[in-house]
């Protein structure tokens, strides 16, 4: 592969019209394809560091910290007004049809189900994911990284697997709090604000929301995001080229790829799982 | 050092609000505490039709949650509709001539299984079917005997 | 003579992309002296560590430290060969998260289950050595880059490695503290026994404290002895780089073709 860029790179003639358009297309696609290549490499290599975070107890609590609590105030925020907003809106709807109790269960089971899981990945992936890349990336164009392996430190151990582990960890956790909160968002506007009976609202979305199906296949897909984010965010900042515009760019790139990532991987588990 | 100590402690109250939230969806917003596997046996019926029941949907005794739908099939031998059920072990003396009914709860709502005690001596067991049951209640099948009802007083 | 020989690499080719960094050059390094790797920038001299320190892999070629072969090692090999190495890299490049104590403590605490109290008085006094004992509680961001180069030669010998790489250590440092850091080379250097490798295009305080001097430029070795025969030496290129001449043959413009026939179209 790295012999096939070369050559690519060495033919920098551009050709013009159609045969040029197939030419950047092939090109591009190549690109694709290395980076694909150099990604799963990555992750390969990553994969046996892993168990390393959870021995190395105080590096994984820092990046959780990171991750998690630094993120909290967006997740809650963010969790709250999605609630009360569903609530509002699907009581508009409701009360034509004379059952505005549903909306309880209306707000929980699109909580649980997509808006929880996804809104939450896509505010991760903006506030995590982005400086994730941002830091791995400087640290490498400061030599940081250069200089852990000159100390006999795996930089796989000490810097990768512990942030990997954490963004695992972290992004299910704070997918629970988003919509544990926009449920409470959710009662306080129907119950506080609109009206509707208390104990239907509860009762009703208790009946509604099933455990297996709805709670633990949210669970499963924002663990499926999760994973695919610190990939993202933890290849981009591992390729990125040590410069102030490529570190940037990198940060670009993970954010891009991991939402358009997580709205297409939560069809694909949507279709498999509901 | 005292950084560290500053991120653990609120590493552990994140952990623990993640707790709470999952503790809350899972006691007050899903069906957990009926989910997780009591003890229970399972029953059997026979329905000619078994309307809009579902899987999961409760069975009922007296208006009170006894027991869930397990499986709906076709019955191979009789072509009637199959409903398995799994019903708690508390509810163990269930008399052999009991009846279990489809009934709809309101006029749009869900649809249930409703037994119906009978005065038999012999109880309902592992695998034991009902003999008497009643079928869903079709709309459609209710506004057809209707109408020729009318037709029929209207002569 | 083999024994005297720390680091010995052998007909060493690199490249980056079309360029030949290095081509085909051999060099042994003496143990217990100070050697200098001279030349212009962009000669390539950080690779040469890099190479050295096993971070690079050659496209041809051996490189051998203390009778192993570096690009041959096992991962685990490597990283236990790499202990009884130190690299002061040009930036410092000290942990940013962390402050000056805890980077001079950082390799002490990853390697070794010493207690807190020995490693509080071992940074003490590496940090003492650099004279930065007084700013252990400062983060790397408030340090000038002279001041984060001493915390970082701090942190390269905490854990007392037998080897240690210099990459431009005085560039960028005020007249005092280049003469402190020249001293506290060649002392570090004859006291403690340390192999030291300088890589450097500061000719005058490199050669005050070299034992071994070796010059490279566009890839090959130009010339390579002792201080002295270095300074008697009679090659143009050696002369010029040393007496910092601007004309000679020494080649001041990256490789490119000649200004006239690049105007003819860079197609073929």
């Amino acid at each position: 592969m790295g012999l096939l860029i070369k050559t690519m790179q060495k033919r920098s003639i551009k050709l013009n019209g159609l045969i040029g358009l197939l030419q950047k297309t092939g090109h591009n696609s190549l690109q694709i394809l290395a980076s694909v290549g150099r990604g799963a490499m990555f992750i390969m290599s990553l994969l046996p560091a892993l168990p390393y975070s959870f021995w190395r107890f105080d590096l994984l609590v820092k990046q959780i910290y990171v991750a998690g609590v630094l993120s909290l105030p967006i997740i809650l925020t963010a969790g709250l007004f999605v609630g009360m907003v569903m609530s509002l809106q699907g009581y508009n709807v409701l009360v034509d049809y004379n059952s505005e109790e549903a909306v309880g269960s209306m707000t929980a089971l699109s909580l649980l189900r997509e808006l929880g899981p996804v809104i939450s990945a896509l505010l991760f992936a903006g506030r995590a994911g982005s400086a994730l890349t941002a830091e791995i990336g400087l640290m490498r164009s400061t030599e940081q990284i250069s200089a852990l392996e000159m100390m006999a430190i795996d930089p796989l151990k000490h810097i990768y697997a512990p942030r990997f582990s954490a963004g695992l960890i972290t992004l299910p956790l704070l997918t629970l709090l988003f919509i544990a909160l926009g449920i409470i968002g959710g009662y306080m506007v129907a119950v506080g604000w609109l009206g509707v009976d208390e104990g239907a609202f509860w009762s009703q979305m208790n009946s509604h929301v099933d455990w297996r199906e709805d709670v633990v296949n949210g669970i499963i897909k924002s663990v499926a995001f999760a994973i695919l984010i610190s990939m993202i965010a933890l290849f981009q900042g591992f390729n990125a080229i040590p410069t102030s515009e490529g570190v940037s760019n990198a940060t670009t790139k993970t954010v891009v790829h991991s939402s358009l990532g997580v709205l297409g991987l939560d069809f694909v588990l949507t279709a498999v799982m509901f | 050092m005292q950084r560290q100590l500053k991120i653990e402690i609120w590493v552990g109250a994140f952990v623990l609000m993640s707790i709470a939230a999952l503790l809350m969806i899972a006691l007050q917003v899903s069906n957990f505490s009926s989910w997780k596997e009591k003890p229970s046996y399972q029953v059997s019926a026979l329905f000619d039709n078994v309307g809009g029941l579902k899987v999961r949907a409760p069975v009922k005794m007296s208006g009170v949650v006894v027991g869930r739908v397990t499986s709906i099939g076709v019955d191979p031998q009789s072509f009637k509709a199959r409903v398995t059920m799994k019903i708690d072990r508390t509810y163990n003396e269930l008399s052999i001539d009991s009846s279990a009914s489809i009934l709809t709860a309101g006029l749009l709502g869900d649809q249930y299984i409703g037994i119906e005690i009978g005065g038999d001596e012999e109880y309902l067991a592992e695998g034991s079917e009902f003999e008497l049951t009643q079928s869903a209640l079709v709309l459609e099948d209710l506004i057809g005997q209707m109408l020729v009802k009318f037709s029929d007083s209207g002569e | 003579m083999s024994d005297q020989t720390l680091i010995e690499i052998k007909d060493l080719t690199f490249l980056r992309g079309e360029r030949k960094i290095f081509d085909g050059i051999s060099l042994k390094i003496p143990k217990g002296k100070v050697t200098a790797i001279m030349g212009p920038s962009g000669t390539g001299k950080t690779t040469l560590l890099k190479l050295i320190a096993g971070q690079l892999k050659p496209d041809s070629g051996e490189i051998w430290v203390e009778g192993e072969n570096v690009h041959k090692l096992a991962r685990k090999k490597l990283y236990g060969l790499r202990r009884k190495m130190g690299m002061l890299f040009q930036s410092g490049a000290l942990l940013t998260d962390l402050n000056v104590f805890d980077n001079v403590a950082f390799p002490l605490r990853e390697h070794t289950k010493l207690p807190e109290e020995i490693i509080n008085s071992l940074v003490d006094m590496k940090l003492q050595a650099v004279g930065l004992r007084g700013a252990k509680n400062l983060m790397p961001s408030q340090l000038s880059g002279g001041m984060s180069r001493r915390v970082a030669l701090a942190r390269g010998i905490a854990l007392d490695p037998e080897m240690i790489f210099y990459d431009e250590p005085f560039v960028g440092q005020d007249p005092i503290t280049m003469g402190v850091l020249v001293e506290l080379i060649s002392k570090l250097n004859h006291s403690l026994g340390l192999t030291s490798v300088v890589v450097s295009h500061d000719v005058n305080e490199v050669l005050s404290i070299a034992d071994y001097v070796c010059v490279i430029s566009e890839g090959k070795i130009i010339a390579e002895g002792s201080k002295e025969e270095i300074l008697q030496g009679e090659s143009e290129y050696v002369n010029q780089f040393v007496k910092g001449l601007p004309d000679g043959p020494v080649p001041f413009h990256y490789p490119v073709k000649p200004y006239l026939s690049e105007s003819d179209g860079a197609v073929n």
